[in-house]
């Protein structure tokens, strides 16, 4: 798991930026229900990470106090708080895939990466994360990149994927 | 008809008219979740770019046919359906491109062939409704699922859809609609089987001016698509269903709770809703009918509870996922307080069917426990993955496995199935000849559940498949309830030791005595339910624990040497 340290080299947004662009994504919800969970989730689409502002922002955009906020946010295993690496890997370890061999593609994307669990990668480029079903059971194994499904995985074909990624 | 409905659908039958039998080919581009991760994007934007004005290309949801993806079809104007499958970008282009270009099918690729005139060099080919994954089929709520473009409201009203609505608001008054779903003998498809009517008459007669009527669309079942494959292929069927019950049951809202991250499906909702109140067919007066009804996509983050009808509420209500106490029961006390009944997508998609056809003809499918059909995932150690709808007690698992799913992989022998979902275990060779429904499979200790089937060959160890299921279950705990909490994580720490050969002969007692504890102190069906995974391993299987018992040693090497891979995440 990341140690909340941000990945170095990269400039990162300053906190009036995300102030405003969490603002943005608040303001930008089409449905008439609004709710913590929904301005969480409208955060984390834009943002891809729930930083501290928007705990704040999103508390004063639905009238609710921070201590609502962070315990909505900390329930949901999709929100995360420190900045995602620049794409994503899903790797799922559902009933499905596991019976097709998913733990020997998790082991190998392990490797390729460098990691020995969720989080992202010693270069702060890459995130694994492990999803309990990502809804193509019958292409198990499944893992998906940036949310883009790939299916009927080996081993091999996974190693290849993560490879084309850290080329990119 | 109302005069409203008539031109939506006068309007529908031109287009629809142009599209098969106008002066351009059509082609249809396989696209599910199973499609998408078998490269159908990819072949979509291949054969745009290469086709350009010499073809309609357009995205229809999924078949079901999964072993098959990516699927294109072809349709020369006013001709027959001709499927292409297992396709590659590159290869669509020439095959597909030959196929417009000459007039005439690729005999040697081609799939199968749908429609009333076979085409001109395929008297080997195959018709699409004789394949062995079809035949058996009886296809009610996917009925036009890989036939229309999801995102057309037009194509859907062609085919039939919102007549079922058009002739309720017109013909019927809401209490005849509900009647109708009683006498239908349907049940929820969600996994627990209340019948539906019953449900709907109790929220039908409260007088409360805001009633909702919310279609869990969570699907949190890993080896489940069946709602997501609905709503991605044939949003409509759902969202029609969705109006119906709001009619039936005098209702004022309606919401589709789906979880985040699952783009297609909800993107598909959306566009149904946005183009159903263009319409007319929500909102103000319904097709001129004095019925109103506003629905609303909601969604959800990650949480496997938010499926449990109470924590899906809360869900909505923006709060923690976490299960409410009952009663109050929704139907008096729901969702921000108000009146509530909580629907499967499967269950509503039966809706439009019934009321178009009546409940007798939908009672004569299925047999005398559940009419209807179950819509099957069967996944796992067979050929031919896929979504199949059956109807109801007409196979036996082992049927379904051998007939549809065409065996299992390389040769190899079924040592279990596990249905229902997570908190369902593994089921041996003694149950295999369940008939698919409800009941029979409910005489196991197995569940059919939402529909989804796993399928594990010779290989697999019941203590690794179980220790899966069990983690899956750790992970998922909301945590409101501590012997579910606790009882889950001790759970897998045994399940794991015992998997490393590392048991104890008490072990087996202590997870029994700890899923006693659990059914009686949770709230909701994850801790109740949650020792039957390991209860049904031990009852089919015993003999894999004995092995890393006794032996020392797993009996089919599944279990690996180390930990399984999951992850470690609690809620705070």
């Amino acid at each position: 798991m990341s140690d909340g340290t941000p990945p170095a080299g990269d400039e990162l947004p300053s906190g009036d930026d995300l102030r405003t662009r969490s603002r943005t994504a608040l303001r930008s919800q089409q449905q008439p229900t609004v709710t913590v969970l929904s301005s969480l989730l409208a955060v984390q689409d834009e943002l891809h990470y729930i930083p501290d502002e928007a705990i704040e922002e999103t508390a004063t955009h639905v009238k609710a106090t921070i201590n609502d906020v962070w315990s909505v946010a900390s329930f949901y295993t999709n929100f995360r708080f420190t900045p995602p690496g620049e794409h994503t890997i899903d790797v799922c370890w559902g009933p499905s895939c596991h019976l097709n061999g998913a733990q020997d593609v998790i082991e190998r994307v392990h490797a390729e990466l460098g990691v020995d669990g969720e989080g992202e990668t010693a270069d702060g480029k890459l995130t694994l994360r492990y999803s309990t079903c990502l809804g193509a059971c019958a292409l198990a194994p499944v893992i998906a990149v940036d949310h883009h499904m790939k299916g009927r995985m080996s081993p091999d074909s996974a190693a290849a994927v993560v490879v084309e990624l850290k080329g990119a | 008809m109302s005069v409203a409905f008539s031109e939506l659908r006068q309007k529908a039958d031109s287009e629809w008219q142009t599209l098969t039998a106008g002066d351009r080919p059509w082609v249809r581009v396989g696209l599910g979740a199973s499609g998408a991760a078998a490269g159908a994007e990819e072949i979509y934007a291949a054969l745009t770019e290469a086709l350009g004005s010499e073809a309609t290309v357009s995205f229809v949801g999924s078949m079901g046919l999964c072993y098959a993806e990516p699927i294109v079809d072809v349709q020369m104007p006013g001709g027959a359906r001709v499927f292409y499958a297992n396709l590659g970008a590159d290869e669509a282009v020439e095959i597909v491109g030959g196929h417009i270009k000459s007039g005439r099918a690729n005999a040697d690729r081609v799939f199968a062939w749908h429609g009333d005139e076979q085409p001109e060099g395929l008297d080997a080919a195959t018709r699409l409704y004789d394949l062995p994954t079809m035949r058996p089929q009886t296809r009610l709520a996917t009925r036009l699922c890989g036939d229309i473009d999801p995102s057309d409201m037009s194509q859907y009203i062609a085919n039939g859809g919102y007549q079922a609505l058009d002739h309720a608001l017109e013909d019927m008054d809401p209490a005849a609609v509900l009647d109708e779903v009683k006498n239908s003998g349907l049940r929820g498809r969600g996994g627990a089987a209340f019948p539906t009517g019953v449900k709907w008459g109790f929220l039908a007669p409260n007088p409360a001016p805001v009633k909702y009527v919310l279609c869990n669309a969570e699907e949190g079942d890993p080896g489940a698509f069946n709602d997501k494959g609905i709503l991605e292929s044939c949003p409509h069927t759902l969202l029609e269903g969705l109006i119906l019950a709001g009619y039936a049951t005098n209702s004022s809202n309606g919401f589709i709770f789906i979880r985040q991250g699952h783009a297609l499906p909800i993107e598909s909702s959306r566009k149904a809703v946005q183009d159903a109140y263009a319409a007319g067919l929500l909102g103000q007066n319904i097709l001129g009918s004095e019925f109103s009804y506003d629905v609303e996509v909601a969604l959800t983050g990650d949480s496997y509870v938010a499926g449990e009808e109470t924590a899906l509420m809360e869900a909505i209500e923006g709060k923690r996922a976490m299960p409410r106490y009952r009663p109050p029961f929704p139907a008096a006390v729901g969702l921000w307080g108000k009146p509530s009944n909580i629907n499967n997508v499967k269950t509503l998609a039966y809706a439009p069917a019934i009321i178009r056809d009546g409940a007798e003809a939908f009672k004569q499918v299925g047999n005398e426990s559940t009419s209807g059909t179950a819509i099957l995932c069967i996944t796992g150690a067979v050929n031919r993955p896929g979504m199949y709808e059956v109807a109801m007690g007409s196979l036996t698992v082992r049927q379904a496995v051998e007939e549809i799913a065409g065996g299992i992989r390389d040769g190899k022998k079924m040592k279990l199935y596990q249905a229902g979902g997570p908190l369902f275990g593994p089921i041996g060779e003694e149950g295999f000849d369940s008939p698919i429904d409800f009941d029979s499979i409910a005489k196991t200790t197995g569940s059919l559940g939402s529909g989804g089937l796993i399928i594990g060959d010779e290989d697999v160890c019941a203590v690794d498949l179980t220790r899966n299921l069990m983690s899956f279950n750790q992970f998922e705990s909301c945590g409101k309830c501590f012997p579910c909490r606790l009882g889950m994580t001790h759970m897998v720490e045994t399940l794991e030791r015992i998997s490393q050969n590392d048991g104890r002969e008490d072990d087996l007692a202590l997870m029994e005595r700890m899923g006693s504890s659990m059914r009686m102190g949770s709230l909701c069906g994850h801790g109740q339910l949650g020792y039957n995974p390991v209860a049904s391993a031990l009852k089919y299987f015993e003999a894999d624990f004995r092995s890393h018992i006794d032996d020392k040693k797993c009996p089919t090497g599944a279990c690996g040497d180390g930990r399984m891979l999951t992850p470690t995440h609690t809620r705070p």
